[in-house]
């Protein structure tokens, strides 16, 4: 089984949290590299980030938050399907993106 | 509480050595050389703001966890470097942060809120049933005896316990699965468990409050629960005098006199003297009973304090003059405490969890407000201070004396 070097770009708080500098970072994921895979190794990875993005239970998206992949909103795709190619090899990077506050807070 | 808890279990002096107002060696000047510690959070980060006895020069660090609602943030009374805090957004749900060493460094722990079984309904605004949904933590309430164990007072209203430290957070399902809680209904703010009181003399007892569904007690420990809100009576209820469904805003206790209890409710400020079994109004001759805050001075137990907001329709004080309303007769007689309070054009709010006292031998009083001041008073509320005037919009005021 191949692993592939794919790079994830966090939101500044979800960066502070998991203790990273920067605005990206790395993770090693065993191929086929899906949405689920990636989220869940980026959970273990950095514990601090569970239940940031999804659901502690149900793994449900969190409503101010959606995932990009490509220039595509993956945040409806089945989190089984293989993301593009040039996020899986590390080309591109996935984008964990938050909705911008829009002067509410 | 904190200094009579220190002379009480005889703590080391090593144990606050690192905190930054904490000088000299000698056992014999700790009272003299006694600090407080004022944890504040805000809607955007949480400062602590530190100072001598005095409690004139104060020292600002922040924003610790800058950008976070930070709802409530309070230290162990047997470990006071054992702080834990609440975190909370909207984009990306709730985190609990500890601290060892007095709010210098912090360290995520387990934000895994989840429901006991399958959680049931509550009413929602309009009558009909909707299902508990875990939202974040308003309160964290640290054992009186334990530094690894906290409650949790959460929204959808629940109350958590952890015996960890923070490792692992599991509920009280007792609580939630009284039989009034298919009934409870949110406020405005949410169906928030705000409010937790332990018992010093009464490890088994527990005292909650949640917005809009009113008190409980719980004298098994957290196992069982009854609502305690006879004698309230509220007219946006159907039934005024219902079991539940009244907005309590706030409730205080001195730990030396645990059966007491004063509530400030939405309207009304209230009294019991049997743990809440039965409440008797004491609004008195304050010019609105309408409020957030309640707090008792720490060593004048019919000593209460309220900050009077105008209406339910408006959240700021009346007149645009900030007052505190202190009375010494454990209600019903109160008056004004203005000194070095702006008296026009203040149209600030305090929020529930926002005012607190320290336990100094001159008690001081201390409240945050949703303008960004933290308001000190140093001579048990004749006089006050701002220490400081811009921070964000403040949640949460909790005080800790270090001896």
């Amino acid at each position: 089984m191949s692993v592939q070097r794919v790079r994830v770009e966090l939101p500044l708080h979800l960066m502070r949290l998991a203790n990273l500098s920067g605005h990206e970072t790395t993770l090693d994921i065993a191929a086929p590299v899906t949405l689920r895979a990636v989220l869940d190794e980026l959970e273990r990875r950095f514990p601090a980030l569970e239940g940031t993005m999804r659901d502690h239970v149900t793994k449900k998206r969190r409503d101010f938050l959606r995932f990009f992949a490509c220039e595509e909103d993956w945040s409806h795709q089945s989190p089984d399907a293989p993301l593009p190619n040039a996020i899986a090899n590390g080309t591109e990077p996935l984008l964990v993106i938050g909705a911008i506050a829009g002067g509410s807070f | 509480m904190l200094q009579d808890w220190f002379d009480g279990r005889k703590s080391s002096f090593s144990e606050v050595q690192g905190f930054a107002y904490t000088v000299g060696t000698y056992p014999g000047v700790l009272k003299f050389m006694s600090s407080v510690r004022l944890l504040v959070g805000t809607r955007k980060g949480a400062f602590v703001l530190t100072s001598d006895g005095k409690r004139k020069d104060w020292k600002i660090t922040g924003p610790h966890f800058a950008g976070w609602e930070m709802y409530h943030l309070k230290g162990s009374l047997v470990n006071p470097n054992r702080l834990y805090a609440s975190q909370s957004s909207g984009w990306f749900g709730q985190q609990i942060q500890r601290s060892d060493d007095g709010g210098e460094t912090w360290k995520p722990m387990n934000n895994k809120f989840v429901y006991d079984g399958t959680p049931g309904t509550h009413q929602w605004y309009d009558g009909t049933a909707h299902p508990w949904e875990f939202k974040r933590v308003w309160h964290l309430e640290p054992s009186l005896t334990d530094p690894d164990t906290v409650f949790a007072g959460v929204e959808d209203a629940g109350l958590f316990k952890t015996t960890d430290g923070g490792e692992s957070w599991n509920e009280l399902p007792g609580l939630r699965n009284n039989e009034t809680g298919p009934h409870w209904q949110p406020g405005a703010g949410g169906l928030c468990l705000h409010t937790i009181i332990l018992d010093p003399t009464n490890p088994d007892r527990i005292v909650i409050a949640i917005s809009a569904a009113g008190a409980f007690r719980s004298d098994d420990a957290g196992k069982s629960w009854k609502p305690i809100n006879k004698g309230l009576w509220s007219k946006y209820i159907p039934n005024p005098t219902a079991e539940v469904g009244h907005c309590v805003h706030h409730i205080a206790m001195n730990p030396k006199t645990p059966n007491t209890l004063f509530m400030q409710k939405h309207w009304d400020v209230m009294r019991s003297d049997n743990a809440g079994d039965n409440w008797t109004k004491i609004s008195g001759n304050l010019p609105t009973d309408f409020g957030f805050v309640i707090d008792v001075h720490s060593h004048e137990p019919e000593t209460v304090y309220v900050v009077p907001i105008k209406s339910d329709s408006e959240h700021f004080p009346l007149d645009g003059k900030l007052q505190v309303f202190r009375s010494r007769t454990g209600g019903n007689a109160w008056e004004p405490m203005t000194k070095g309070l702006p008296q026009q054009n203040c149209y600030v709010n305090i929020l529930r969890d926002a005012m607190a006292v320290d336990t100094l031998d001159e008690c001081g009083v201390y409240f945050g407000t949703t303008g960004g001041q933290v308001y000190c008073s140093p001579d048990a509320g004749d006089s006050w201070s701002a220490i400081t005037h811009d921070l964000p919009p403040v949640l949460s005021v909790e005080a800790q004396t270090l001896a």
